[in-house]
């Protein structure tokens, strides 16, 4: 049975069904978040050493794996738009970066009020807090080119190809703990060796990983579909919506 | 095709000639930039020890970013680039070639006058001698990355500082590694390793940076 895989593909076809997704994917990201923050702050055991302060891991921990995993699929859609011209790639990957960016800010943010309890200090020059601030420029140069650039498919094309380049950066940062290997401590999880922690903080931490997967599913997809209505504007389906919920 | 290479370096050298100003400009920028510091944090001897790799290092990335801008806005301006676009040489190798001469213009300079400046903070002369092959590495690569931001920003309004957050990132891991090496010289290891890693960035990106500069190039004038 052949399927046609580029049936969703045109922002036509497509805009009823991110508007669907985007639907699931929000009440399933409400869910998790509402599971993984009660399990987090209230299940969960204080730690012997970090006392109350650890329980920002549900929020930065998650943060941090978005950040970086959005950033790749930021890429992929963008090496994809490249590589077969389609529109809607190009406007996934700039729907992404501002969800990737706040996400990255979180992450920083919320570090930030770890550290100072933990480690006596706000911030510290750190390998890995300063690619995550790296990886925050990546995100804010990305749209800045895209916002200077007035048409459309230049611009998807030239962020493509920054999104491209800077991609480069991700693995950096997931590898300069080891390479450099500072304040900040290993990676707790790892998939090779049993986890460091206690099984219920493992499982707020993934549960609220999921929740901020799929929220981020939802608001990309919520706003891609403003970017399709937006650069669609003249087409007959684009018409028809707008009568619609006029 | 090398007669075609050897065309363009001498072409973009011979139009820095006429206009040696342009030149001059951001050396002297570099200059003035690195006799700042000593006026802005002391010129206690020992302090300034310990920041000039990085205050050089700075001072030689704001240097070569400024002169991004005329890689290829020129060659644009006046339709060169797009005959060149047309031509039978790859536009890939095209592209080196521009970069090598920007360089040559823009990168080379600085890393001379280094070590001059590296004596106004009392670098001792190994180390002098280390920042000055680092930055004699790492120059190149600030070209080749910076050329690939100048293509997509190419004919954009508010071209330049736009240029400056696409490609200030980029440069951090060159920044790191080239000023590591003249701080790892001042503190006895030696700066072998990071002028080794210098090395590899520079095949790295001497490989695909071009590569890269030449798809952002298309982007921007299609």
């Amino acid at each position: 049975m052949s399927m046609n895989w580029f049936k969703y593909s045109s922002p036509q076809t497509f805009f009823p069904l991110a508007g669907r997704l985007a639907l699931v994917f929000g009440a399933l990201a409400l869910l998790a978040c509402a599971v993984g923050l009660y399990l987090g702050f209230f299940v969960a055991p204080t730690d012997a050493q970090q006392g109350e302060s650890y329980r920002i891991i549900f929020i930065h921990v998650p943060a941090a794996w978005m950040s970086m995993f959005l950033y790749v699929v930021m890429a992929f859609w963008a090496g994809l738009g490249l590589a077969f011209n389609t529109r809607l790639s190009g406007m996934m990957a700039s729907a992404i970066a501002p969800t990737g960016a706040l996400f990255t800010f979180i992450a920083l943010w919320t570090g930030s009020f770890w550290g100072k309890p933990t480690w006596g200090t706000w911030w510290v020059w750190d390998a890995r807090l300063t690619s995550e601030l790296i990886l925050l420029f990546l995100y804010l140069g990305f749209m800045a080119l895209q916002a200077a650039i007035d048409d459309p498919r230049r611009a998807d094309k030239a962020g493509a190809l920054l999104a491209l380049v800077g991609v480069v950066n991700v693995p950096i940062i997931y590898f300069s703990v080891k390479w450099w290997n500072t304040l900040h401590q290993g990676a707790s999880v790892s998939l090779t060796k049993a986890p460091s922690m206690a099984a219920t903080m493992l499982a707020g931490m993934l549960i609220m990983t999921f929740g901020f997967w799929f929220y981020g599913i939802a608001a990309v997809l919520l706003r891609a579909r403003c970017i399709m209505l937006e650069r669609e504007h003249a087409s007959d389906w684009a018409g028809r919506y707008a009568k619609g919920i006029a | 095709m090398i007669a075609a290479l050897r065309c363009v370096i001498l072409r973009d050298l011979r139009l820095a000639a006429r206009r040696s100003s342009d030149v001059l400009t951001v050396v002297l920028f570099f200059v003035i930039v690195v006799s700042l510091f000593p006026l802005g944090i002391g010129p206690e001897p020992k302090l300034l020890r310990t920041v000039a790799p990085g205050v050089l290092w700075v001072a030689a990335l704001l240097a070569s970013m400024l002169a991004l801008g005329r890689v290829f806005a020129a060659d644009h301006a006046d339709g060169t680039l797009e005959q060149m676009m047309l031509g039978a040489t790859p536009l890939g190798l095209v592209v080196a070639a521009k970069v090598f001469a920007h360089w040559l213009i823009s990168g080379l300079p600085l890393v001379l006058i280094s070590p001059v400046l590296a004596l106004q903070f009392d670098l001792s002369q190994e180390v002098l001698g280390v920042l000055a092959l680092s930055l004699a590495l790492g120059t190149p690569v600030l070209s080749l990355i910076g050329a690939i931001g100048a293509g997509l920003t190419l004919g954009l309004r508010g071209a330049g500082t736009l240029l400056s957050l696409l490609v200030l990132p980029l440069y951090v891991p060159v920044l790191i590694i080239g000023a590591g090496a003249a701080d790892a010289a001042a503190s006895g290891l030696g700066g072998n390793a990071q002028l080794l890693l210098l090395g590899a960035m520079l095949i790295f990106a001497g490989a695909f940076a071009p590569w890269a500069a030449a798809a952002a190039l298309r982007i921007s004038v299609e």
